[in-house]
């Protein structure tokens, strides 16, 4: 599915699964085994050579694979939300704004945003001195804390998470998981890569293993006993 | 139709062969015709801009993607043009209309942000004359509601409103770009052209003058057509993106999808040569 030159890569091969609406699905593997490819093909950061991404929306059933651009534009800032394991750094912007920035596209005033975004960010426990101040200033796990709340703000239908939780220590660790198990709910589903097996047990409904680009297993967390590794 | 689209935009430089275009482009590896000398700065270039988007176009220098933006302003000079672009407000193709109309057009619906500062500004006016020219030029005559209206398009590009009357030779560059962007929202347009909107901002003002033009964008809900060959300046702003090389576009989709899963060969090399 990549092409680099005359070498095609094969990220991923022949992955079929489905998500329930509301469903919390963890995607786990050794790198290089196709996770975030994965996730950039549902989201369409990557073209898949072949197959089918079909979304359930509100509207009809939606190929994301092949759906006109301005079709994808459209859900992204409607209903699909993604984020990488790094904050997309928008420079100059105050973390408290660059969370506040996607609810206020999704129709919230700016000060129902800040309030949002402050409320986020306490419960992720970033100190309040930073809110005001430039992420590009913060320290990774500080970095991955304005990213998180800033994906998870708008509770999008369909939310793609890059192992977000990748730079946090336990104890912020813990904090993102209650976030994500209170603040999401049943309206949001989400697709998510984890490396930390603690997150996977305490969000995920299932796990889907993969190794080397093939969908090893997909199972409910009770019976995932398998050591994640990084 | 979409707000703005463009149909087989065609521009020589020369007199032109019967083989110039079959001999130039990506494939050809080049833009310049071996047999007549001529050089095709762009042709076939279809491109549509729906209400309130931001469509990108990159390509290293000489790509033609400034002859494009120049074509889209209505603003082509020299050369031999071919191709159409239509409004959906307007009949007909836009390049085809007598100066009248034209006129009409840049005041009204279609702004043109020139990447060089002195094509777009009289340096020796001041900043707030060089905004009001563009209003008088659209029929304002109340000096009141002029200065008002001035006062205001500072204010949203975050030009410091007590600087109004002074010389715009006297602002900085990063100012100056301000004024500009101020000047081509000023008759509340429906699609700006911004043709490399950080040529000449050091890095730290280039950052604040996009994010600027991000947020105006947003809240005025005009739609863009921003030209860079800097690929972070595309990221930033752009919904979707056009890769121009040797005249032609070569490649065109999302723009994350283009910056990470480049199906090009050239777009490849293009992403994978940012420092």
């Amino acid at each position: 599915m990549h092409i680099l030159g005359d070498t095609q890569v094969v990220g991923l091969d022949d992955v079929s699964f489905t998500v329930d609406d509301g469903e919390f699905l963890a995607v786990v593997g050794e790198s290089g085994s196709g996770k975030s490819s994965l996730l950039k093909c549902i989201y369409r950061a990557y073209e898949p050579t072949a197959g089918r991404v079909v979304y359930h929306g509100a509207e009809g059933d939606v190929d994301l694979a092949s759906c006109a651009d301005r079709e994808m534009i459209r859900l992204r800032e409607s209903a699909i939300g993604y984020t990488s394991q790094f904050l997309d750094e928008i420079p100059r912007v105050p973390a408290v704004d660059v969370v506040a920035r996607p609810l206020r596209e999704g129709g919230l005033s700016t000060a129902e945003a800040r309030e949002r975004s402050e409320e986020l960010l306490s419960r992720l426990q970033l100190p309040e001195e930073l809110w005001e101040a430039y992420p590009a200033t913060f320290s990774g796990g500080e970095r991955q804390r304005v990213n998180l709340a800033q994906a998870i703000a708008p509770q999008p239908d369909l939310l793609l998470l890059d192992e977000p939780t990748s730079a946090l220590d336990p104890e912020t660790r813990q904090a993102a998981i209650d976030l994500l198990r209170e603040y999401l709910g049943e309206s949001t589903t989400v697709v998510g890569v984890f490396h930390n097996t603690d997150v996977v047990e305490a969000v995920a409904d299932r796990v889907a293993v993969l190794d080397k680009g093939r969908l090893q297993r997909i199972v409910p967390v009770a019976e995932y006993e398998g050591v994640v590794v990084a | 139709m979409s707000l703005l689209e463009a149909e087989g935009l065609t521009k020589v430089y020369g007199d032109g062969c019967a083989v110039c275009l079959d001999r130039t482009g990506d494939r050809a590896g080049t833009n310049q015709c071996p047999i007549c000398g001529s050089v095709v700065a762009c042709a076939d270039v279809d491109l549509s801009v729906k209400a309130g988007e931001v469509l990108g176009i990159v390509g290293e220098s000489g790509s033609g993607k400034s002859s494009v933006a120049e074509l889209l302003a209505l603003d082509a000079k020299a050369g031999h043009t071919d191709g159409a672009v239509r409004h959906a407000n307007h009949e007909g193709n836009l390049l085809d209309v007598d100066y009248q109309t034209r006129h009409e057009l840049q005041n009204g619906e279609i702004s043109l942000v020139h990447q060089h500062i002195r094509d777009g500004l009289e340096l020796g006016f001041s900043g707030g004359g060089n905004v009001a020219e563009k209003l008088l030029s659209a029929g304002w005559r109340n000096y009141e509601e002029i200065r008002e209206r001035v006062g205001s398009l500072f204010e949203a590009t975050e030009i410091p409103v007590d600087r109004m009357d002074d010389p715009t030779s006297t602002y900085s560059g990063g100012m100056q770009r301000r004024v500009q962007i101020a000047r081509a929202l000023a008759n509340d347009p429906n699609v700006i052209i911004l043709d490399e909107p950080t040529t000449g901002l050091d890095v730290s003002v280039q950052a604040r003058v996009l994010d600027m033009f991000r947020r105006v964008q947003r809240e005025e809900d005009v739609a863009a057509v921003v030209v860079s060959h800097d690929l972070g300046v595309i990221r930033l702003l752009a919904d979707r993106t056009l890769v121009m090389r040797h005249g032609r576009i070569i490649e065109s989709g999302l723009t994350d999808r283009v910056m990470e899963d480049p199906h090009h060969a050239y777009t490849q090399t293009l992403i994978n040569s940012v420092i």
